[in-house]
């Protein structure tokens, strides 16, 4: 057999025949990106390479760093490796990274859902003999709504909301899924933005992708005529002083976790909507029986047990403890911050790796002897 | 089931009192009458016994969703409640099934009574039936834990903004023994019943914890002092020619204590008495343990009577000669009081006396030889006032005896707090071994739980089932009310009302208490 595609080091996964690492989590002097997520997208590595449209954020939030771009299905070799970068449907320019060594062909995932969402580039399975998923919702509680369904929930808060007297304020990330929703939210007028939202959108729209005109909330701006406009805010930035300017308000968070009773009521947010830029259960499912693949390792989310579960349908499957953390339920709460390990470098407010502990999601650590984990960066 | 499951949505989509009683109220103009009935009686807490048992539940929903039991069961931990998990992996209904609540209630009573396979089928058809909240809340009804987020307080107040009635003729109206089969609607709430007046107990007035002390409650000469016994709240009724016993929490208990019943019925017709029921023998409390003993049974062995009789140790007199006396002012219900209880098993509970609030702190600090847990502070001229009115009762609990115990195990806790580890079991020291003596899963803030489920991901030994065996490393000051010895426990003690008090980041596991500082603890005897 000799050497494997794709080996598990402290550093992240590394291919030996190209001399490169995919998304890791230690400095590197050559890394491929899956997308701008600062859990995979991390800062310190020498080379970068990353899709044409995932490098301006990167690029923004990293600084100056030396990135080289790729578009998707474009093939390049690196060493005596093939790679090759394909849709992952996650966020714009999101993608799953293919490599090929030897007529073996591996394929990491990074994080993806199969659904369109009306931006990003919609996933395409790639046909492979190991593949490398994620499996931050790995269980059978979390299906996802349609999303033409959940985006009806949330102009209906909106409207419930201003008949209310209240500023609807919606806790989402600022990289993807808040882009996501202003392209599907367009017709509710011009929205409001926290900061961290716009920035992102200032780089998107810069790139070129077309977002509905929004505005951002910040000094100055006065806020009566913009009463009961629905308002997107990284989740960090709820119940701080920077709500506070906004008067009364109704909160509500945007997530896959919303699917669980119980995270709803610990958030405290009077509305859930069910809406991840990850795959459900039955997206995961069907994810990997479109690669063909014969082998799968999974990593951030309920890993064990989604491991057990591909075992018992005949994969060789098994469970990769790498650093990443997918999305985290708590992710909002800035006081749990410092002893996990999976925070990233990158501003917590825009990171799906933010200062939270990861919650359900970090049952990929479960499994793991600490001692193997590390430490923080 | 629609507009039941509808209301469901509006309560749990708030945390705020007046959607809340809104949405209630509303329920209560415009449901059907009997689903009204049972909508009154589930959210009272009188619920329908079990039809089918959890084990069973999960077996049919994971074959139904086409899932390993085994995966159902990772699952289930990780949302933290039954009836969700099975709302969340069945598979979209097939057809639509419009029953009303009533409906369901009486198919699920008819269930029960059925062999396993009617059940069976009864439930998966059910299932298939019902859209997803609907189906959480045919779970929740199987399963038997409703709790919509509404306190008895909360319903009684949505009633009478709907019927118009008076809130406390409500509260009063829906105690005692009904169920939705032994009353209507109209007769619970609107119709009068002298037949179900004669059993039926005044609603409790509760006392809030005194924070700070006496000091801000003016003249000491306005307050009567009472020990707060460690008992069973209780109300004894004598009316119709039969007594009743009432627990707090509305349950009749007159059959589990026929000790009382000479004295009760040597009590003239028309007297209801509030009071404390405790094991009493020889003048003197025992601990509550004893009467712990007699809670559980329906029938009560010669021994047990001999060895924890009970007695009620009376401190309100709320009807008397048939005429309520709540309104009256509270030294004459106990002056009056104290010509009806003066016997050796409805005994006066006496009160404290004290000129001033230093004389009444030096009392407080002797409870505990009295086997009481405090004090109780009522004024003089207060009356008789349902619920946990503030200004009238006051209890003055001592203050809780702590520990630092260090945690060993840690479980996951359940609804607002799954996939947060909060069930921790604490060893105490003990010849160089760590010895489990308690379990506690509150007093922490959920910022507190996080650090913690963080800190239990990175260190768990050993795992069996949802339990985890932590590295021994965490101290937590653990407050607790009362300490009896227990020869059901490894460590030999139990503790009353554990809690955490607060996480000791500044001890080591080594210098946490011994089981012997605790053993010395315990009441002599």
């Amino acid at each position: 057999m000799g050497t494997p595609v794709l080996q598990l080091t402290d550093r992240g996964l590394y291919c030996a025949a190209g001399e490169f690492f995919v998304d890791p989590w230690r400095p590197v002097p050559r890394a491929l990106i899956t997308h701008g997520h600062a859990d995979h997208a991390r800062s310190g590595h020498g080379a970068y390479l990353a899709t044409d449209i995932a490098a301006p954020v990167m690029r923004h939030r990293l600084g100056a760093i030396t990135l080289d771009t790729i578009r998707y299905g474009e093939v390049r070799r690196i060493g005596a490796a093939t790679v090759s970068f394909h849709p992952a449907g996650h966020v714009p320019g999101s993608a799953q990274i293919r490599v090929e060594v030897g007529g073996e062909v591996w394929v990491v995932s990074g994080d993806y859902k199969l659904g369109a969402d009306g931006l990003s580039t919609p996933f395409e399975p790639v046909r492979c003999h190991t593949f490398i998923s994620e499996c931050t919702f790995g269980l059978p509680v979390y299906k996802w709504p349609d999303q033409a369904a959940v985006l009806a929930q949330i102009t209906d808060w909106v409207a419930w909301a201003a008949e209310q007297g209240r500023t609807p304020v919606l806790g989402v990330y600022a990289l993807g899924k808040a882009q996501r929703l202003l392209a599907g939210l367009g017709h509710l007028g011009p929205i409001l933005t926290h900061g961290a939202v716009e920035a992102t959108n200032a780089v998107m729209r810069d790139q070129g992708i077309a977002l509905p005109p929004t505005i951002q909330v910040q000094r100055g701006l006065d806020l009566k005529p913009h009463r009961g406009r629905l308002v997107l805010a990284p989740p960090a930035a709820l119940g701080t002083p920077w709500m506070r300017k906004l008067g009364p308000v109704s909160v509500g968070f945007a997530s896959g976790w919303m699917r669980l009773r119980g995270v709803r009521r610990r958030r405290a947010a009077d509305r859930g909507f069910v809406i991840s830029d990850h795959a459900d259960w039955d997206g995961l499912n069907a994810a990997i029986a479109a690669t063909g693949a014969e082998r799968v390792l999974v990593t951030h989310g309920y890993t064990t047990v989604f491991a057990r579960w591909l075992a018992e349908r005949g994969y060789d499957a098994g469970v990769l403890a790498t650093e990443y953390v997918g999305e985290d339920a708590d992710d909002s709460a800035p006081e749990s911050g410092g002893e996990s390990g999976g925070e990233g470098p990158g501003d917590g407010a825009t990171s799906a790796g933010g200062p939270g502990t990861p919650d359900a999601a970090a049952e990929v650590e479960d499994d793991t002897p600490s001692a193997a984990r590390g430490a923080a960066p | 089931m629609r507009g039941f499951a509808a209301l469901f949505t509006a309560l749990d989509g708030t945390t705020r009192t007046l959607p809340k009683v809104a949405a209630l109220a509303e329920y209560f103009r415009t449901a059907p009458e009997d689903d009204r009935l049972w909508t009154i009686a589930l959210l009272s807490g009188r619920r329908p016994r079990r039809a089918v048992s959890a084990t069973r539940l999960r077996e049919w929903a994971a074959e139904r969703a086409g899932l390993p039991l085994w995966l159902f069961e990772e699952a289930y931990p990780v949302v933290g409640d039954l009836a969700e998990t099975i709302a969340l992996v069945l598979p979209p209904p097939t057809r639509r099934d419009d029953r009303s609540l009533t409906d369901w209630m009486a198919h699920l009573a008819d269930l029960a009574g059925r062999d396993e396979d009617t059940r069976r089928v009864g439930v998966l058809a059910a299932w298939d039936g019902l859209e997803a909240t609907e189906r959480f809340v045919f779970n929740k009804l199987l399963t038997g834990g409703f709790r919509m987020g509404v306190s008895q307080g909360l319903m009684t107040r949505a009633l009478a903004q709907a019927t118009g009635r008076e809130e406390a003729e409500l509260a009063h109206r829906l105690m005692g023994d009904w169920t939705p089969a032994t009353t209507t609607f109209r007769a619970l709430v609107l119709e009068d019943d002298p037949a179900a007046d004669l059993s039926r107990p005044y609603p409790f007035a509760l006392a809030p914890q005194l924070e700070g002390g006496p000091d801000a409650l003016g003249p000491p000469g306005d307050w009567l002092a009472e020990w707060k016994w460690d008992g069973i709240r209780a109300q004894l009724i004598r009316r119709g020619g039969a007594w009743h016993l009432w627990s707090r929490g509305e349950e009749l208990i007159t059959d589990r204590f026929p000790d009382l019943a000479p004295a009760a019925m040597a009590l003239p017709d028309g007297t209801v008495i509030d009071g404390e029921l405790m094991a009493w023998r020889d003048g003197a409390p025992l601990p509550f343990a004893a009467l712990q003993r007699r809670i559980g049974r329906k029938s009560v062995p010669k021994s047990l009577l001999a060895e924890a009789p009970a007695a009620l140790l009376a401190y309100d007199l709320l009807e008397w000669q048939g005429a309520d006396l709540r309104a009256a002012p509270q030294d004459d219900r106990r002056a009056q009081l104290a010509q009806v209880a003066t016997g050796p098993v409805i005994r006066l509970s006496p009160t404290v006396a004290f000129s001033d609030w230093d004389g009444l702190a030096r009392a407080r600090a002797t409870a505990r030889d009295h086997l009481a847990e405090g004090l109780m502070l009522k004024h003089r001229a207060a009356p008789y006032s349902a619920g946990r009115r503030k200004g009238a009762w006051w209890k003055w609990k001592l203050d809780p005896r702590t520990v630092d115990a260090v945690m060993i195990y840690a479980q996951a806790g359940h609804g607002r707090r799954a996939a947060l580890y909060t069930d921790f079991t604490f060893a105490v020291w003990h010849e160089g071994a760590l010895v489990p003596f308690t379990k506690a899963y509150s007093g922490l803030t959920d910022a507190e739980f996080r650090k913690i489920t963080a800190w239990v991901r990175r260190n768990t030994l050993e795992r069996f089932g949802p339990v985890r065996r932590v590295t021994p490393e965490l101290v937590f000051e653990i407050a607790f009310e009362g300490i009896q010895a227990s020869p059901r426990h490894k460590s030999g003690i139990a503790l009353r009302f554990p809690r955490m008090a607060r996480w000791r980041h500044d001890k080591p596991a080594a210098q946490a208490d011994t089981l012997d500082s605790l053993r010395a603890l315990l009441p002599p005897g």
